[in-house]
C-alpha cells in the first residue's frame, strides 16, 4: 500500500508542473499589457515600467514562472491587479460560502440519490425505476443556472418560501443560513443527484446478485434488513469514488450557482475578476480549483482502495 | 464530463465493420429517439429563418413584454419587442454549430494525440498522455472559463476553449482502443505484410474506432451545448444582440417577477437539446455494450 501511495504522489508530480505552466500561461495569453488595465487612463511610461518592474513583467517569461511558482509554494499568490489585496486574502475570505454551498448540495444530492437509487435498483422496471431514470438523465441535462431561476420564481418570487439570493455566514444566524442556503444548493447538487442516483442503482443491482445477499436471506434476515444493511454498505462503495470527484468539483459548479443567487463565494469572485480583467485572481481561482480536483481524484483513489480491498495495488 | 460511458463501449469485441445505425436503432428504443429528437433539432436549425415569424433581432419597443399567446407573438416578446419564438428557433442555429465546432475541435485534436500516443507508444506516449492528465486535472468548466478569459469572451473563443476541454477524453479513448487494436491478431497481420502506417491507421484502427467514438460525439455534444450555455450566461460566449439561449436566460432573469417566459423558455430549449444528445449516447452506449446485449 505504502509504495502504491508513494507511486500515485509521484505520479502526479509532472501534472502539477504542467498544471502550473498552464495557469501561469493563463495570464501571458490574455490579450493586452497587464500594466495597462493597473494603471487605468492615467499611464505615462514611467509609470507603466515601474508597474513592469513592481510585478517582474520585465524578466525573461522562465523566470517570472519560477518566481511565480516559488511565491506561490510560499503561500504568496500575488495582488489582486484592482483592489491590491492579497489574492490569498480575497479567496480564503470567500472560500467558507463556497464549502458551505458545496456541503449543502452535497447533502441534498445524497439525501435524495441514495434512496431513489436503491428503489429503483430493488424494484428494477417498476414504475419507481423509469421514474428515478427518467430524473437520472433529465438531472444532468437541465443547466443547474436553469434550475436556480425556476426555484427562485416557484418559491421565493411567488410562493415567499425563501430569499432570493444572498448569503448569511452560518456562525451568524444559523436558520437564516438554512434558509438562504436551500434554494443555491439544490440547484448546484441537482446534476450530482442525477449521477449518484445512477451510481447508487446500478451498483446495487450488481450487489443484490452476490451470493451473500442469498445467504444472508436464506439464513431468516428480512429483506429490509439486507437490502439497506448487508447491501447498500457495499453498494456504496463506488458511489464513494464519485462523491469524492464532485467534492473535488465543488469550485466548478459554484460559478454558476453563485452568479445566479448572488452568493459572495470563490465562483463569484472568478466571474468578476474575469470581467475586470484581474487576471492575478483569476489565475489563483483557477490554480485553486485544479488542485483541489487533483487532490480529490487521490483521494478518491486511495480511499476507494482501502475501501475495496480487491483492489490491486499492483 | 466523464469519459467512461465511451470507454465502455470501447470494450466491445473488436469488429471489422461498424455497426449500421438501423442496427443500432433496433438493439435500443432509446437510439431511435434520441436520433429522432436530434434530426428535429437540427432541422429546426436549418429551416428556422424561413419558419421564423418575425426576424429574432428586429426591436419593437411598442409591443414589449408581450405574454405568450399574444396575437402574432406565439411566445410573447421580450424588453426590446422581439419576438420570442424566433429568438429560441434561431437559438438552434447558434447553439448547435458551436456544439459541432467544439467536438470537431476535441475529435480532432484529442484524436490524433490519441492516435500517436497509442500506435508511437514509449517516451512518445508517456510525454502526451501527461499533458492530457494535466488538462484532465482542470474540472472542465474552468478550464472552458479561464480559456475564455484569456482569449477574450465571445462566440468562437468559447467554441475553441470548449472543443479544447474535450481534446483529452477523445486523447484517452482514442489511446484505449488503439492499444487493445494493436494486440489484435489482423493488425499483427497487416503490420507484418507491410502496410504503411498511415494504411494501417486509416483502413484498420480508423474504422474500428467508430463505435466508441460516436458515443462519445453524442455525449460531448450534450456537454458542449450544456457549457456554450453556461459560457454564455456569464457573459463570456455569444454577444448581444445574437439570439442565444444562455444569453437570453441571462437578460430574462432581470425580468423574472413579471415576465418569468422571458428566462424559462430558452432554459427549456437548452434543457430539452442536451436531454436528446445525452439520451442519443446513453442509448448507443447501451446498444453497444455487449453485457447489456443480451
Amino acid at each position: 500500500m505504502t509504495s502504491y501511495v508513494l507511486r500515485r504522489v509521484l505520479l502526479m508530480v509532472p501534472v502539477a508542473f504542467l498544471v502550473t505552466v498552464g495557469v501561469f500561461m493563463l495570464i501571458h495569453l490574455s490579450p493586452g499589457d497587464p500594466a495597462l488595465i493597473i494603471l487605468g487612463e492615467d499611464r505615462t511610461p514611467q509609470a507603466v515600467a515601474q508597474v513592469h518592474q513592481e510585478f517582474g513583467l520585465d524578466k525573461p517569461l522562465y523566470v517570472q514562472y519560477l518566481i511565480w511558482v516559488g511565491h506561490i509554494g510560499h503561500g504568496d499568490w500575488g495582488r489582486s491587479y484592482t483592489t491590491h489585496e492579497p489574492v490569498f486574502n480575497a479567496i480564503s475570505d470567500r472560500l467558507p460560502a463556497t464549502l458551505e454551498l458545496g456541503i449543502a448540495a452535497l447533502v441534498w444530492s445524497l439525501v435524495v440519490a441514495i434512496p431513489l437509487g436503491t428503489i429503483a435498483a430493488v424494484r428494477r422496471g417498476s414504475v419507481a425505476d423509469r421514474v428515478a431514470t427518467g430524473i437520472s438523465v433529465a438531472g444532468v441535462s437541465v443547466p443547474n443556472f436553469f434550475i436556480g431561476i425556476v426555484l427562485i420564481y416557484v418559491l421565493s418570487v411567488t410562493a415567499r418560501i425563501f430569499p432570493f439570493g444572498g448569503y448569511v455566514p452560518i456562525t451568524q444566524d444559523p436558520w437564516e443560513s438554512l434558509r438562504h442556503v436551500i434554494l443555491p444548493a439544490i440547484a448546484l447538487g441537482t446534476a450530482g443527484t442525477a449521477i449518484n442516483m445512477r451510481f447508487t442503482r446500478s451498483s446495487m443491482i450488481e450487489v443484490l446478485n452476490h451470493d451473500f445477499i442469498r445467504t444472508a436471506r436464506a439464513k431468516g434476515a428480512s429483506w429490509r434488513r439486507v437490502v439497506f444493511v448487508h447491501a447498500l454498505k457495499n453498494a456504496l462503495i463506488p458511489v464513494v469514488t464519485i462523491v469524492g470527484l464532485q467534492i473535488g468539483g465543488i469550485i466548478e459548479g459554484a460559478v454558476v450557482t453563485e452568479t445566479v443567487f448572488t452568493w459572495p463565494g470563490v465562483g463569484r469572485l472568478a466571474v468578476e475578476s474575469i470581467f475586470n480583467r484581474d487576471y492575478t485572481v483569476v489565475q489563483g481561482v483557477v490554480l485553486l480549483a485544479a488542485f483541489s480536483y487533483m487532490l480529490a481524484n487521490l483521494a478518491v483513489d486511495l480511499v476507494y482502495g482501502w475501501l475495496d480491498p480487491r483492489i490491486s495495488y499492483a | 464530463m466523464s469519459n467512461a460511458p465511451a470507454i465502455v463501449a470501447a470494450g466491445t469485441p473488436i469488429r471489422r465493420r461498424p455497426f449500421g445505425l438501423l442496427e443500432l436503432a433496433q438493439r435500443n428504443r432509446g437510439v431511435v429517439v434520441g436520433l429522432v429528437f436530434v434530426g428535429a433539432l437540427f432541422l429546426i436549425a436549418l429551416v428556422s429563418p424561413v419558419i421564423s415569424p418575425h426576424d429574432p433581432i428586429a426591436t419593437e419597443p411598442d409591443n414589449a413584454y408581450l405574454p405568450p399567446l399574444s396575437p402574432g407573438h406565439v411566445l410573447g416578446t421580450d424588453e426590446l419587442g422581439r419576438d420570442q419564438i424566433s429568438r429560441v428557433l434561431w437559438g438552434a442555429r447558434v447553439s448547435l454549430p458551436v456544439a459541432l465546432v467544439a467536438v470537431a475541435v476535441g475529435l480532432v485534436g484529442g484524436g490524433v494525440l490519441g492516435m500517436v500516443s497509442g500506435y508511437a507508444g514509449g517516451l512518445t506516449d508517456l510525454l502526451v498522455m501527461r499533458v492530457v492528465d494535466a488538462l484532465l486535472a482542470f474540472p472542465a468548466l474552468i478550464l472552458a472559463i479561464a480559456l475564455v478569459a484569456a482569449l477574450g469572451p465571445n462566440l468562437r473563443n468559447a467554441m475553441i476553449a470548449i472543443g479544447i476541454v474535450a481534446i483529452p477524453v477523445y486523447a484517452r479513448l482514442v489511446r484505449a482502443v488503439v492499444l487493445q487494436l494493436k494486440q489484435m491478431e489482423f493488425v499483427m497481420a497487416t503490420r507484418s505484410l507491410g502496410a504503411s502506417p498511415i494504411r494501417l491507421i486509416v483502413r484498420h484502427l480508423i474504422p474500428n474506432l467508430m463505435n466508441p467514438i460516436l458515443v462519445q460525439i453524442s455525449l460531448s455534444a450534450g456537454f458542449a451545448i450544456l457549457a456554450e450555455a453556461v459560457l454564455s450566461f456569464l457573459g463570456l460566449g455569444a454577444q448581444p444582440p445574437t439570439p442565444d439561449w444562455g444569453q437570453m436566460i441571462t437578460t430574462g432573469r432581470t425580468f423574472l417577477p413579471n415576465d418569468p417566459w422571458l428566462a424559462i423558455v430558452p432554459g427549456i430549449a437548452i434543457s430539452i437539446t442536451v436531454y436528446s444528445f445525452n439520451l442519443l449516447g446513453d442509448s448507443l452506449r447501451d446498444a453497444l455494450d455487449p453485457r447489456l446485449r443480451s
